[in-house]
């Protein structure tokens, strides 16, 4: 018969942290800016099929980084969640916070009851008719929700990419001008392709589903406009 | 639930990792909606939005369906003082580029106007659209489920489903409610879209036991679809022009409203005209009214100038 050693609460707690983290960091990272014509999320992704970006509702879009089982089950679970809340209510009452706030505590249960945390981060965005309006909450591994204005950047070389951006962000800014900045935020020097990128935006005024994937064509576009100029 | 892999195909409730201590904080009546809906691999609704609401301990058929004893006495109540609002004509023809839709706005009771407003037209999805006759609560109710469960697949598969697919599951919802339907609350819809594959437009009807049928050029249903379908057999060519189209619908409408006393006709007091709607690559699109008013004075015009009676 094996006897488990104690470990203190605190060592349980750092190795689990420094296991997550390290999955995450593997990663790479996963960029959300607000602009005046929406919410701007981009991230490096070489898949075309497998997202890291994707819509949970009309006004609402999810990215995650890490581990891709993982996220992939939490977004299903957060469409399920917008779905089911939109049609015992109504459209309207689907909001990003509440969803955001159900993400926590699921991440938050499984960090501390599970053997195993998720190694993910996740971002719910949610963009408003104005962009005071904007919302984007970040989620981490262990439930911590923390509330961006601006941008938001999540994955490994985290830090890198907050220095970059807070030179060149500024609310005003065009859909078209913040994709190459976007790009250039992720890639630092390197040069990233279209082909590395996933894109997708939540237009701002859109009627009612305002998610919208940027295929490759007009990413192209978009990157090779701010080369040239 | 005969099948495990229908669409209403019932599962167990919702897991949270954490064993007991999830299980109690989770409420399964409500459980998509005070915690995260998570569900273990075997338990998993997978892309159906009618399973994940069973799965949730939501009982989707209420939404719907009164009791069967409510229902029934509904139907003895048929000639007395109360019945249920009931939609009366849709129609829906395939011209060059796709489809159009049509219906009036009129919902009766017995002999009584219930609403003047009523949309029968709905768009079901992106490039397809719903359009219903019979006991109008429980269709516009069939109508929401529809629209929620093709979006819902769309964005938990990553890909829309064909428009075949959809016309599918339309028929099972048809079918659920066969019971009802045996009760007097009958819902029989008519589905038409534009299909990316194919690059056609194509229309599918229903009987009330869900089985759904294409049709190759055009079809009308309730009660003045016999109307309907009679003025668009006499003008309707393979090749028509979007405006053509659209003339044909709305004349078809017209002589359903001439000859049936429960569908509403154009409306130029109160400025309410039928709803019109087109399908093609670029999308469901419901017409402005200015359009349809137009359209109308056209119709009217023709039939002045020829000496035809309406």
């Amino acid at each position: 018969m094996t006897i488990p050693f104690y470990v203190a609460p605190e060592q349980l707690m750092k190795d689990r942290a420094e296991f997550a983290q390290k999955g995450i960091a593997r990663g790479r990272s996963l960029l959300a800016l607000t602009c005046s014509g929406g919410i701007l999320i981009v991230a490096e992704n070489p898949s075309r099929s497998l997202h890291k970006i994707s819509e949970i509702y009309d006004r609402i879009a999810f990215a995650g980084v890490g581990r891709y089982n993982e996220f992939d089950q939490l977004r299903v679970a957060g469409v399920r969640h917008a779905d089911t809340k939109g049609y015992a209510f109504s459209r309207d009452d689907v909001d990003a916070r509440a969803l955001a706030n159900l993400y926590a505590q699921f991440l938050g249960q499984v960090f501390t009851h599970e053997m195993k945390p998720l190694e993910v981060e996740i971002l719910v965005a949610e963009v408003g008719w104005e962009d005071s309006e904007d919302q984007m909450y970040e989620i981490a591994y262990d439930g911590t929700i923390s509330d961006r204005s601006g941008f938001a950047v999540l994955g490994g070389k985290n830090e890198e990419i907050v220095e970059r951006m807070q030179g060149v962000w500024s609310a005003s800014l065009s859909l078209d001008d913040a994709v190459p900045l976007a790009a250039e935020a992720l890639g630092g020097t390197r040069n990233l392709a279209p082909a590395d990128l996933e894109a997708a935006v939540l237009q701002r005024g859109a009627e009612r589903r305002a998610f919208r994937r940027i295929p490759d064509d007009e990413l192209a576009g978009l990157l090779g406009r701010k080369k040239s100029s | 639930m005969s099948s495990d892999q229908g669409f209403f195909s019932d599962v167990r409730g919702p897991v949270v990792p954490g064993g007991g201590l999830g299980k109690l904080a989770w409420d399964h009546r409500d459980a998509s909606l005070g915690a995260l809906p998570v569900f273990t691999a075997t338990d998993d609704p997978g892309p159906s939005f009618g399973a994940l609401l069973s799965g949730v301990g939501r009982d989707w058929r209420s939404a719907w369906m009164p009791a069967a004893s409510a229902a029934g006495s509904l139907q003895q109540g048929r000639d007395r003082e109360f019945q249920a609002p009931h939609a009366t004509t849709v129609l829906a023809l395939r011209f060059k580029d796709g489809v159009v839709m049509a219906g009036d706005r009129r919902a009766t009771e017995g002999s009584f106007i219930a609403h003047r407003l009523m949309e029968k037209v709905l768009p079901a999805d992106r490039h397809s659209g719903v359009a219903i006759a019979g006991v109008a609560g429980p269709a516009t109710e069939m109508v929401k489920l529809f629209q929620t469960q093709l979006e819902h697949y769309e964005k938990v598969e990553g890909a829309e489903l064909s428009l075949e697919g959809k016309a599918n599951q339309l028929g099972q919802m048809v079918r659920e409610n066969l019971a009802m339907a045996m009760q007097g609350l009958v819902v029989v819809p008519l589905f038409a879209g534009y299909d990316l594959h194919r690059h056609v437009g194509r229309i599918f009807t229903y009987d009330v036991t869900g089985g759904h049928y294409e049709e190759l050029d055009f079809h009308a249903t309730g009660s003045g679809g016999r109307d309907a379908r009679a003025a668009v057999k006499a003008r309707w060519r393979w090749d028509l022009e979007r405006s053509d189209a659209i003339n044909l619908a709305v004349q078809a409408l017209y002589d359903a409203a001439d000859e049936d006393a429960a569908t509403g006709g154009p409306d130029a007091v109160r400025g309410i005209y039928p709803t019109v709607a087109v399908v093609t690559a670029a999308g469901f699109e419901k017409l402005g009214d200015e359009e349809v008013e137009q359209s109308f004075a056209e119709v009217i015009a023709s039939k002045r100038e020829s000496g035809r009676m309406p």
